[in-house]
């Protein structure tokens, strides 16, 4: 049985080992940039069949991140917006048949998760100074310090073994049932798949959210109805 | 010899591990669905937002399990004792 936590390189460029999961991020990239380009090209005021779907995602993304950070969603949006179309058709890349999706490898999951605390760290400063921001973290009291240093690593990690875990255990049950049964049967797991590709993009791009949502209001945030933070 | 034990005693461990860390997230689940569906019945108009928020609290639950499986997978692929 093939280990997932391994990755073979495909070739070399100069000391570089490139393995398929960069081929396929790099590929993915190129798509997203090149589809971006080309519809801001084409941006009409009467849109089309397209323009309405594009619209519509952007829309929600927007509602999404209004909703939770209780903020003008403008700043965020590249951000949040880039990390949930990507980890989605990512996740759905494995559709296609001789690709795995990136997102099932380690070091995919690890920087995505790596961009949200870098993130977290700037929006944090941007929003309330540096000062601020490192006063937030002895917050209740002093004592807390140490424990809100770890959350902030330990909700980093379960933000990359989340994602990793989910996507691939769904590759790994496909290539189990795959090697036992026939050629039909890895169908409806498949499609159970899809379902959780949409869903662990979904939460992913939620949990950047709350958590540069709480980076962002620091320790003022004693009028609004506080966001619950998922520990885990 | 002492091998073969370790890999053994590997093998078994992360069959448990991931029998048992699945028990868990099971139950949670079984109560999440079942006081969604309640509060379904009770309000059937919610029923979007409520079924948007149980998808993603599921997901955060099997977290849990798919946390056991990790460490199955750890222990059968990366083990450092082999």
């Amino acid at each position: 049985m093939e280990n997932p936590l391994i990755t073979q390189p495909l070739f070399y460029v100069g000391p570089v080992p490139i393995t398929s999961a960069v081929l396929v991020t790099w590929g993915i990239m190129a798509c997203l940039t090149g589809f971006s380009v080309w519809m801001s090209g084409r941006l009409r005021t009467t849109p089309d069949g397209l323009q309405s779907a594009v619209e519509l995602l952007v829309d929600t993304i927007d509602g999404q991140i209004r909703d939770t950070m209780n903020r003008d969603p403008e700043p965020y949006r590249a951000l949040i917006g880039t990390i949930f179309v990507f980890v989605l058709i990512s996740n759905w890349s494995s559709l296609i048949p001789g690709i795995e999706p990136p997102t099932a490898h380690l070091e995919t999951d690890a920087a995505l998760a790596l961009i949200v605390f870098v993130a977290t760290v700037i929006y944090g400063v941007q929003a309330q100074g540096v000062k601020d921001y490192l006063a937030g973290f002895a917050d209740p009291s002093w004592v807390m310090i140490p424990l809100n240093i770890v959350e902030q690593i330990t909700r980093t990690f379960s933000l990359i073994v989340r994602l990793f875990g989910n996507v691939m255990s769904g590759v790994f049950v496909i290539g189990i049932v795959l090697s036992l049964a026939g050629l039909f049967l890895p169908i409806p797991l498949m499609a159970l798949d899809l379902l959780t590709g949409a869903v662990q993009a979904y939460i992913f791009a939620v949990l950047a959210t709350v958590f540069i949502g709480s980076a962002v209001e620091g320790g003022h945030a004693t009028a609004k109805p506080a966001t619950k933070e998922p520990t885990q | 010899m002492t091998n073969d034990l370790v890999q053994a005693v590997s093998i078994l461990a992360a069959a448990l591990s991931v029998g048992f860390g699945a028990l868990g997230p099971a139950l949670a689940e079984g109560r999440a669905v079942a006081a969604a569906m309640e509060a379904i019945a009770r309000q059937p108009e919610a029923a979007g937002t409520l079924s948007r928020t149980l998808f993603v609290g599921l997901a955060m639950i099997e977290t849990t399990a798919i946390y056991a499986l990790v460490v199955a997978l750890l222990v059968l692929f990366a083990n450092p004792f082999v």
